[in-house]
């Protein structure tokens, strides 16, 4: 007990401690929720835990304990939010919020099926270039808030808002212009420009999990690496904490600025190409946002714009997200998970309300203390 | 280095997978502490004999599209006819439930989820269900699918089709009676998206405004969605700007915007009608009191067409075909009570339809547009 408590009090340990009580907190209140509504909360666990581990708590020791799809699944659907986390999460450092994770994810995909639909190359060349011109195409949907702001000071929400909704529609005229496009998709993606995998499948149960989970594992290394191994990552972080003391210190603060973005961009358009050759084998021309770049702003947000702290909270957020059949079959509606992952994000943006609450608390010790 | 990658990532997957675990078992304490909850977990077991003594009919899971169970229209018929069979035969409410899909993605998992659990039958409403379909009846061969409103070329898949054509000629007959009684000369016809399947509503509705009035102009056009009221709004707004006293729409919940318009009119003292699609719309196009402005409606009675297949799944009469619903088994029709039809119009129409039934009249699938293109 008084090791949590030695634990709650460290401020040291803040960053990890608040998004702890946060998610429990959400959990707690979606467990009211379905108590008041005569749900069971039970279920939604349940439902929760197998997601993530492939184990059915109700069939245990039988045949049917271990499913591996719904592990494939869970993985599959953490990949692009993990990726747009990252790139949220990157702009934030250099201070610069990216709502554009959205349209820089539409264009990468769209750049994914072109090269993948378009080119016919052996694997080993046509797979790096499909996945680099996401990268790039993201990078450079990156670009045009980044030098805007650099050099113009416009703001990048303003911008990136903006983008969103021309990468939506642009994307969906491009795609409907390939060969073979329907009015709602576009043809199967080339087989040596895919990440999807017939082994990986088979050792998952036919789950669409991808070799995207190599592409997800190198970018958090390169978020890591570039933020707190590079002078270059050191420069960015300093111009996020004081853009003018940064100048003054001889820091080219608007080439940050603009690389910072489109090295966002970059992290968002690989989230893309998850989607278009990996969960799906062909580009999608899309009604709407899917928000996968607002589910970024959440992973960012709870990940603490670390990059251990993207992966796990892209992993939570991408259980909750997967859970919902499982979820839905155990009589708990979609909106409870929905609710959950709003909870999370709220208590998350309250942190500095728990902070001064936590100080207060160890105050009050130290005083009984003496 | 590579390796060591990929390892560390897996081992990091497994920490975050029982640092979930734990994190969810913590809860459940908390949960217990209130007195009350306990024998809310335990009522389950003590009710077990009890579901046990109806001894298990059949299951049945039906997948939604993006539109969500309440759309009042594909996802909603359908659940309604899962309903009706439940009720007829006892099912215990274990045995008949729902996912519903958040975006396109969540339809392979969803319908794979419900193949894991083994249910007797899987639903799936719509054309959008088409790739997911074909994929998983090939991954799970044993287990028995309809799918509604497309058809998937496999022996574990019944598909369930409409004659639309049918029962958009019937509505265009109502349409064009009740515009020749208001001297109007116009109506028109929206579509969700433009392809083979709506296209058939479009041929059947103007075929049957030209079976009563060859001279009646009928405005066509495209929304490119089935989920966009407001462009609904937009396009019903052109329409009846342009002249047209009457609007079918095709378009799901596109269509949501057509009514809304509709009715934002008529309250400002304009005469204009919508024709609903899929189920009887009637309740949607309510105004005021009692008054709507749905005409009558175009039912594609998927709740006929997941009943009949749950049926014959209990029968043991399932077969991977396609089964056809038209006219002559009730597989289309307009609602049996349209308080805006008079009773006269109503006999012409049922005239029309023991025609088509008896196959006197045999209505196009494809609008003279496309015909003439050809």
């Amino acid at each position: 007990m008084s090791k949590i408590k030695k634990l709650l009090l460290d401020e040291t340990k803040y960053k990890i401690t608040v998004p702890i009580i946060a998610i429990l907190l959400s959990f707690l209140i979606g467990t009211i929720v379905m108590l008041l509504t005569g749900i069971n909360p039970l279920g939604a666990f349940k439902a929760l835990a197998r997601t993530m581990t492939g184990i059915n708590f109700d069939k245990l020791f039988t045949d049917k304990m271990f499913n591996a799809r719904y592990v494939g699944e869970f993985l599959t659907t953490a990949l692009p939010i993990t990726l747009t986390g990252l790139s949220v999460a990157f702009a934030f450092r250099t201070g610069l919020f990216n709502i554009g994770a959205e349209g820089q994810l539409l264009v990468g995909a769209m750049a994914a099926t072109v090269t993948s639909i378009m080119l016919d190359l052996p694997a080993i060349i046509h797979l790096p270039i499909v996945i680099l011109s996401a990268a790039l195409a993201g990078a450079l949907w990156g670009f045009v808030p980044g030098i805007l702001k650099a050099k113009y000071n416009v703001h990048e929400v303003v911008v990136t808002i903006m983008m969103n909704y021309t990468a939506l529609h642009m994307t969906n005229y491009l795609l409907k212009k390939l060969p073979g496009s329907s009015l709602i998709k576009t043809v199967k993606s080339n087989p040596s420009g895919t990440l999807q995998s017939d082994f990986i499948a088979s050792i998952t149960n036919n789950s669409r999990l991808h070799w995207g989970i190599i592409v997800v594992g190198l970018s958090i290394l390169v978020f890591w690496y570039i933020i707190e191994k590079t002078s270059f990552g050191f420069e960015l972080r300093s111009v996020g904490f004081n853009p003018d003391a940064s100048k003054y210190a001889g820091m080219k603060v608007t080439r940050n600025v603009m690389f910072s973005m489109m090295i966002a961009g970059a992290f968002a358009g690989l989230a893309g190409a998850m989607l278009s050759i990996g969960t799906f084998d062909y580009g999608r021309i899309l009604v709407g946002f899917e928000n996968y770049g607002f589910d970024g702003i959440a992973v960012a947000l709870l990940g603490g714009n670390v990059a251990i702290g993207v992966l796990l909270s892209g992993l939570l957020f991408g259980g909750l997200k997967s859970a919902q059949p499982l979820m839905q079959a155990n009589g708990v509606p979609l909106e409870i998970a929905k609710i959950i992952s709003s909870l999370i994000v709220l208590f998350v943006a309250m942190k500095y309300g728990f902070e001064m609450w936590l100080r207060t608390y160890a105050k009050k010790q130290e005083e009984e203390g003496k | 280095m590579s390796k060591n990658t990929i390892k560390l990532f897996l081992v990091l997957v497994l920490v975050l997978a029982m640092v979930a675990g734990c994190s969810a078992k913590v809860e459940e304490p908390v949960v217990e502490e209130p007195v009350v909850e306990e024998p809310v977990v335990e009522e389950p077991v003590v009710e077990e004999p009890v579901v046990e003594e109806p001894e298990e009919v059949m299951t049945v899971g039906l997948i939604t599209d993006i539109g969500g169970i309440d759309d009042k229209s594909f996802n909603q018929g359908t659940w309604e006819g899962i309903l009706e069979f439940a009720e007829d035969f006892n099912l215990s409410e274990e045995e008949y439930k729902y996912i519903q899909s958040e975006s396109d993605a969540d339809y392979l998992p969803n319908l794979s989820t419900f193949a894991d659990e083994e249910m007797d039958l899987i639903v799936a409403p719509g054309f959008l269900f088409f790739d997911s379909m074909t994929e998983v009846a090939e991954l799970y061969p044993d287990q028995k699918f309809l799918l509604i409103d497309s058809v998937v070329d496999a022996s574990n898949v019944a598909s369930a089709v409409f004659a639309e054509h049918e029962g958009s000629f019937l509505v265009g007959v109502a349409a064009a009676l009740k515009a020749q009684e208001a001297g109007q000369d116009t109506v028109a016809f929206l579509g969700g998206m433009d392809f083979g399947l709506i296209q058939k509503f479009e041929a059947g509705f103007e075929a049957g405004v030209w079976a009563v009035d060859p001279d009646m102009t009928v405005l066509v056009d495209y929304a490119g969605a089935f989920n966009d009221a407001q462009k609904g709004q937009t396009f019903a707004s052109k329409f009846y700007d342009q002249g047209a006293y009457i609007i079918y729409h095709a378009a799901g919940g596109t269509g949501n915007g057509v009514i809304k318009e509709a009715k934002d009119r008529v309250q400002n003292g304009e005469d204009v009608w919508v024709i609903g699609v899929d189920k009887d719309q009637y309740d949607d196009g309510i105004y005021e009191a009692d008054k709507s402005v749905i005409l009558t409606s175009m039912m594609k009675r998927v709740d006929v067409a997941a009943y009949t297949v749950c049926e014959n799944v209990l029968n043991e009469e399932f077969t991977g075909d396609i089964l056809v619903f038209n006219l002559a088994n009730g597989g289309v029709s307009i609602p049996a009570e349209n308080p805006n039809l008079n009773a006269e119009w109503e006999t012409e129409i049922q005239d029309f339809a023991d025609q088509v039934i008896a196959g006197e009249i045999i209505v196009p699938e494809a609008p003279v547009r496309i015909l003439e293109e050809d």
